[in-house]
């Protein structure tokens, strides 16, 4: 039988726990700022913004294209598009007015990039964790996310490593778009994806979800203020890369015969604290802002971890590596060239979409072969 | 095993990476640029997953 007293302490254990994790966001936000400056401190909070809204509100890539693909729920993908949309209305005029302080994520398409971006997709479909998802999921508690995440680094640093042997196969000049002319191609090409989708959708699944414009201003939101703050806009997989990069430095690894590595601005990296790199502080506050979310939830990190055969964890190493590889080659992930890439006027973050979608394809095909699906 | 047992080595790992890092290379706030890239005056010099490294492919 539940008493008055123990009624009372389970109302106000949530309230005493939750005031405990606002004050731990808070305190690790000032010690970055405190240890690193101010502006760091304010990548961090802007990290954990990304955290929270991923997390809080259920907002991802990988699985959004997986119930488009399975379902033909066209919902996740359509708030991804109205994010990238509203950041593009902010950031691509404010980018071309600029006198250079702010730039985009643009890249060349090239052979090794497409690939890169095919996949990514079809990995990001068998671990269920793009490059913000992969974060996301860690720091919730996700233990296949958990496995791929040191993977997905390692893979970076590789993909890095090896990038201008792989852009020398051939790429394109970097073709971007800009001034409000980019604005305009940009919404229109994005309109464009959007009645797409509604025309494969079902008519039940024609609806975008409160919860997910929500989602989508926030998360465009929190991507302009990366772009004014840091003068970049959102990536991921720089940062991890560059967390394995310091690790083989620090072993004692001699990253010398990398064109990427021994590059000028990748030395100065390696030769400063990551919590003065922009995608660490992003990274490390999208998991911890993930983990501040699943704690906040009542049983949020109470559920068992599933069951899964070796052949799954394997896969999950695999799939975590070859994230971080691909996305390399790619110039990004779903954040740095789809999201950010569209949204900034590059044309490889479209070329990237096209890839990563048709990898995703076949990604979704693999997932449940490599015994990735929980037993019941 | 629970998520918390998952979510708690994720962040673990974390605290262990910045700590293992800030003991090498020591991060200096007085080296710290302008709150904000808008209106600093300075080019963005950040490393970025589109980025290719200074020199190459050009």
């Amino acid at each position: 039988m539940t008493t008055l007293t123990d009624s009372s302490l389970n109302a106000t254990t949530p309230i005493l726990r939750r005031g405990v994790l606002v004050l731990a966001g808070f305190a690790v936000v000032f010690a970055a700022a405190l240890l690193a400056g101010g502006r760091f401190g304010l990548m961090l909070a802007i990290g954990l913004g990304f955290g929270i809204v991923l997390e809080g509100l259920r907002f991802g890539f990988a699985g959004p294209w997986r119930a488009m693909i399975l379902r033909r729920d066209p919902a996740g993908i359509w708030a991804q598009l109205l994010a990238i949309g509203l950041v593009t209305l902010v950031a691509l005029p404010m980018i071309s007015a600029g006198s250079g302080e702010l730039v985009g994520a643009e890249a060349p398409v090239g052979f090794a990039m497409i690939a890169g971006a095919f996949i990514f997709g079809a990995a990001m479909q068998v671990v269920l964790g793009c490059g913000s998802g992969t974060l996301v999921n860690a720091g919730s508690g996700n233990a296949v996310a958990l496995i791929a995440l040191p993977f997905f680094a390692i893979g970076s640093f590789a993909g890095a490593y090896h990038l201008i042997w792989w852009t020398d196969l051939g790429a394109l000049p970097i073709i971007k778009f800009s001034g409000w002319q980019g604005v305009a191609l940009t919404l229109l090409g994005l309109a464009a994806i959007a009645g797409l989708l509604w025309k494969l959708a079902p008519p039940e699944h024609r609806r975008l979800p409160r919860r997910l414009i929500i989602a989508a201003v926030l998360l465009a939101a929190f991507a302009i203020l990366n772009l004014l703050v840091a003068g970049q806009p959102w990536g991921v997989v720089y940062g991890l890369g560059l967390w394995a990069a310091k690790a083989a430095s620090a072993a004692g690894a001699d990253l010398s015969g990398s064109a990427f590595w021994s590059a000028p601005g990748s030395l100065d990296r390696l030769k400063n604290s990551i919590l003065t790199d922009y995608t660490s502080l992003t990274n490390i506050g999208i998991v911890l802002g993930a983990f501040l979310v699943a704690s906040w939830r009542v049983g949020g990190l109470s559920q068992k971890l599933p069951r899964l055969p070796v052949l799954a964890w394997i896969a999950a190493i695999v799939a975590g590596f070859l994230l971080g590889y691909s996305s390399r080659l790619a110039f990004g992930c779903n954040v740095g060239a789809f999201f950010s890439g569209i949204s900034t006027g590059s044309l490889h973050g479209w070329v990237w979409f096209a890839a990563a979608f048709a990898g995703s394809i076949y990604g979704v095909r693999l997932r449940p072969l490599l015994k990735l699906e929980p037993k019941p | 095993m629970t998520r918390l047992v998952t979510a708690t080595i994720a962040v673990l790992g974390i605290a262990v990476l910045i700590a293992l890092d800030a003991s090498a290379t020591p991060p200096n706030p007085y080296k710290a640029p302008p709150l904000l890239a808008l209106g600093s005056g300075t080019a963005p010099s950040g490393g970025f997953c589109g980025a290719l490294p200074d020199g190459a492919g050009k």
